[in-house]
């Protein structure tokens, strides 16, 4: 055991930034052995990029890293897994091709003399490893194979091989069934014992009460502080990571409802979700809450026309309408914001202007032939009503920062006026002040009588922004809530399927 | 505080070697053909003269023609391996049609016709098929040889009209008329992908293809347009080519896919699609050939040639890499 008063891992000062926006400004993390560390705080608050330099993914800027007192640079992942430092990442970076022992090996096989790889070996150490984890995989098994919970059991595995002294674990919890979890939080007990440190990153803040001696908060970059967990109620916690309440953050208003805009009944895709119905009016937000995997994104994407549905009708102002791709939504007059910005929403390569004319480009020409100035103008007034942080229209929207970047997005669907607009967590990444502004967008538009479907992750923007919340668990609708009688609690329990059962 | 303000300076620091970095970005293919020119006059006495500067430029015309197509192609995201073929086979319809005694603009027009007939089945094979456009285009290079070869019958076709050769070989106030061709065909080009609909769903598709059909692009049917452009266009090179040699020759065109895939890659479009631009293309069509044409005033071995031209492509490129 190394000395007290020496932590085992210790960050000091870190900053860092991306073109266009500070992701973290002079923070701190300090993780002694045999503790587990919960590091919590909104989306966008900089947990993942503060991972990412203990991983060696990226460099800093300034700060320091000391691993038992001795200040290290942590050039490559390689070399943080030299270190003694692993992390379970919440995309889980594996080969499904290769087998369970070779996922865990990889890069660093066994070898026999002649550097021949020693598959005795492999699969023996890999069998033990999971044995000692308590889960009966069979490492020769192919991992693309496993289960998503199994595939993170694995990953677990690979942590411990590697004798880690440091184990980061980025929300290993949200594809794990309730069992699966209470198992795992079994695994960081055993790893607490033997004198590992333990950084726990999770949006789930009953776990951090379950599971962890400290957490440290973060909002917008910045290091909130450290806090025992013994001397901390979770109204406190939330309050730190929010830094303001709640109410001042959600500029929700209640705008008369019109007329039913969107109707949809018995949507179905085998994969994903059955028989989904609801009716939106104008100027009504719909919040649509469910835990991950349970089919609230995809039934946004199939209104859209970008997965095709199985069963089921579409109704837009009570007329039957026939969506078989994006094209076909957009020319009736349905937007959708994507959950994924960056591989879905945005063309990052071009330019402000051309991403935000993309939809309505054609409206714009004559013969094929680009209007520019007309093109122009629209630009400038969507920078200047949505106040977008761009020099200029041509500026590449990869160089933009989260915010902004949404809101080439948000202006983008703007353009088309569209009567629908489905919003898949709308704010993800971006931070707290370019969120209040997405929010009073929203609430512009619906008072222009803009129907809004919004599937969100967020609970809170859930409670603060919709006038009714259906909640979905296993690709089926569970409850509905009006604005005034929905909590936290009925939601959650609804998301976790409990709601017949339990109580 | 302490640590916002180092970091302050530090990027103080960095800010004349950032704007140097930005300058070096945006034209550095311009600077560098600057220098390779400044270079080679300096080396070789009948380098900078007008007839040495025409004879480059109606050189490079065939590989710039082509290489126009291929910026299309590869702006969207693909490749076309074929353009070699293409060329031949529409040369050799060309030919053939003119050698029977038809009119120049039907020959013409039936080389153009067979050019966009086997980029529609490339972008067919590719958007349909889902077929990776390497291999859609490696196949489509096979093939073109080879109805090339069975068309001719692997021999040259000949007896052409003066007419034709003209746009061969022909000059207009001393401008050979293939660098006119090539003028026209990088005008149209620039237009269609600075000014109109079609260049922002080229560049939207490369760039991000399912943000783009998210957007209500139909994405299918503009990547298979770029086949069909670089199809036409071969087929205008092939025009060139076949009256320039007053034949069509069974073997025109083999390779040309790769130094058409230099000059756009010179000209700084990422092979990932999405970004790049068409003037840039003509200048790395330009810088391929004056090296071509520098190393022979040099009487430089034509076996080292080869080597000095890909050496340079590639540092080129390596270049290009280390800026971004």
């Amino acid at each position: 055991m190394p000395s007290v008063d020496v932590p085992l891992l210790e960050m000091k000062g870190i900053t860092k930034s991306f073109p266009g926006v500070r992701a973290l400004q002079d923070v701190s993390l300090e993780v002694g052995a045999g503790e587990v560390h919960a590091l919590v705080g909104e989306n966008g608050a900089g947990k993942s990029t503060l991972i990412r330099i203990l991983g060696g993914i990226y460099p800093r800027d300034a700060g320091q890293i000391l691993l038992r007192g001795l200040p290290v640079e942590v050039a490559s992942p390689t070399h943080a897994r030299q270190l003694g430092i692993s992390i379970i990442h919440q995309e889980l970076n594996q080969v499904p091709a290769l087998s369970v022992a070779e996922n865990i090996f990889l890069g660093r096989e066994p070898r026999r003399v002649g550097g021949l790889v020693d598959w005795d070996e492999i699969y023996a150490r890999a069998g033990r490893l999971l044995a000692d984890l308590g889960v009966s995989i069979d490492p020769r098994r192919r991992l693309g194979t496993l289960t998503v919970a199994e595939q993170q059991l694995v990953e677990i595995a690979k942590a411990l091989s590697a004798d880690a002294a440091v184990v980061v674990m980025d929300e290993p919890t949200a594809p794990l069934t309730l069992e699966e979890t209470e198992r795992l939080f079994g695994f960081i007990r055993d790893l607490r014992a033997r004198g590992v440190g333990i950084i726990y990153i999770t949006h789930r803040l009953q776990e951090v009460f379950k599971t962890a001696d400290r957490v440290t908060v973060l909002r917008d970059g910045q290091y909130v502080g450290t806090y025992a967990i013994a001397g901390l109620t979770m109204d406190e916690l939330i309050s730190l990571m929010v830094g303001r309440r709640l109410t001042e953050k959600f500029p929700k208003e209640d705008v008369p409802l019109g007329p039913p805009v969107l109707d949809v009944r018995g949507l179905t895709v085998q994969e994903f979700f059955r028989d989904v119905s609801f009716i939106l009016r104008h100027g009504e937000i719909l919040g649509i809450a469910g835990l991950i995997g349970s089919g609230k994104a995809e039934v946004a994407h199939a209104i859209f026309g970008a997965t095709p549905l199985d069963a089921g009708e579409i109704l837009l102002d009570g007329r039957p309408v026939s969506i078989r791709s994006a094209a076909d939504a957009i020319a009736l007059g349905i937007g959708l914001v994507t959950e994924d910005r960056k591989r879905l929403g945005l063309v990052l390569s071009m330019s402000v202007r051309a991403n935000i004319t993309l939809p309505i480009i054609r409206r714009l020409a004559v013969a094929l032939f680009i209007r520019r100035l007309e093109e122009t103008a629209l630009i400038t007034q969507a920078i200047r009503d949505l106040d977008m942080a761009v020099t200029s229209p041509e500026q590449i929207v990869r160089n933009l920062s989260g915010g902004t970047q949404q809101k080439v997005v948000v202006a983008k669907w703007l353009q088309t006026r569209a009567r629908v607009l489905l919003m898949v967590e709308p704010t993800r990444g971006i931070d707290v002040g370019a969120k209040v502004e997405i929010y009073h967008l929203m609430v512009a538009l619906a008072r222009r009588g803009v129907g809004i479907v919004m599937v969100s992750s967020e609970m809170e923007e859930i409670l603060g922004m919709s006038d009714r919340i259906l909640v979905m668990h296993e690709g089926v609708i569970t409850a509905e809530f009006p604005r005034a009688q929905a909590t936290q609690e009925g939601i959650m329990a609804s998301a976790a399927g409990r709601v017949r059962s339990a109580v | 505080m302490q640590f916002s303000r180092v970091a302050g300076l530090a990027t103080l620091r960095r800010l004349p070697l950032t704007r140097l970095r930005n300058v070096l970005r945006r034209f550095g293919i311009a600077i560098a053909f600057a220098l390779l020119l400044v270079v080679l006059s300096v080396l070789s006495g009948s380098f900078l003269t007008i007839s040495n500067l025409l004879n480059i430029a109606r050189q490079v015309s065939i590989n710039a023609v082509i290489a126009a197509g291929m910026t299309f192609v590869i702006l969207a995201g693909g490749i076309d391996l074929s353009v070699g073929s293409v060329l031949a086979f529409s040369g050799a319809v060309i030919a053939g049609l003119l050698a029977a005694g038809r009119p120049v603009p039907v020959g013409i027009g039936g080389g153009l016709a067979v050019g966009a007939l086997l980029g529609l089945v490339n972008g067919l094979v590719i958007t349909r098929g889902r077929v990776q456009p390497f291999i859609a285009t490696l196949g489509m290079l096979t093939i073109g040889r080879g109805l090339t070869l069975v068309y001719t019958d692997g021999r040259p076709i000949t007896g052409l009209p003066d007419a034709f050769v003209w746009l061969g070989a022909g000059e207009v106030f001393r401008i050979p008329v293939p660098v006119l061709i090539m003028m026209l065909v990088f005008l149209a080009s620039y237009v269609i992908l600075t000014q109109t609909v079609v260049g922002r769903y080229v560049y939207a598709i490369g760039g991000n293809e399912e943000a783009a059909r998210l957007s209500g692009v139909n994405v299918a049917a503009y990547k298979t347009l770029v086949y069909v452009i670089s199809g036409v266009v071969s087929a205008a090179s092939a025009v060139i080519l076949t009256g320039r040699l007053n034949s069509a020759q069974p073997t025109a065109g083999v390779g040309f896919e790769l130094d058409a895939i230099a000059a756009v890659v010179l000209g700084g479009t990422t092979l990932a699609g999405g970004e790049g631009s068409i003037g840039g293309t003509i200048l790395g069509a330009f810088i391929i050939g004056v090296i071509n044409n520098g190393l022979n005033l040099l009487n430089v071995n034509p076996f080292y040639q080869q080597v000095v031209k890909g050496a340079v492509i590639l540092l080129a490129v390596l270049l290009d890499r280390r800026l971004r």
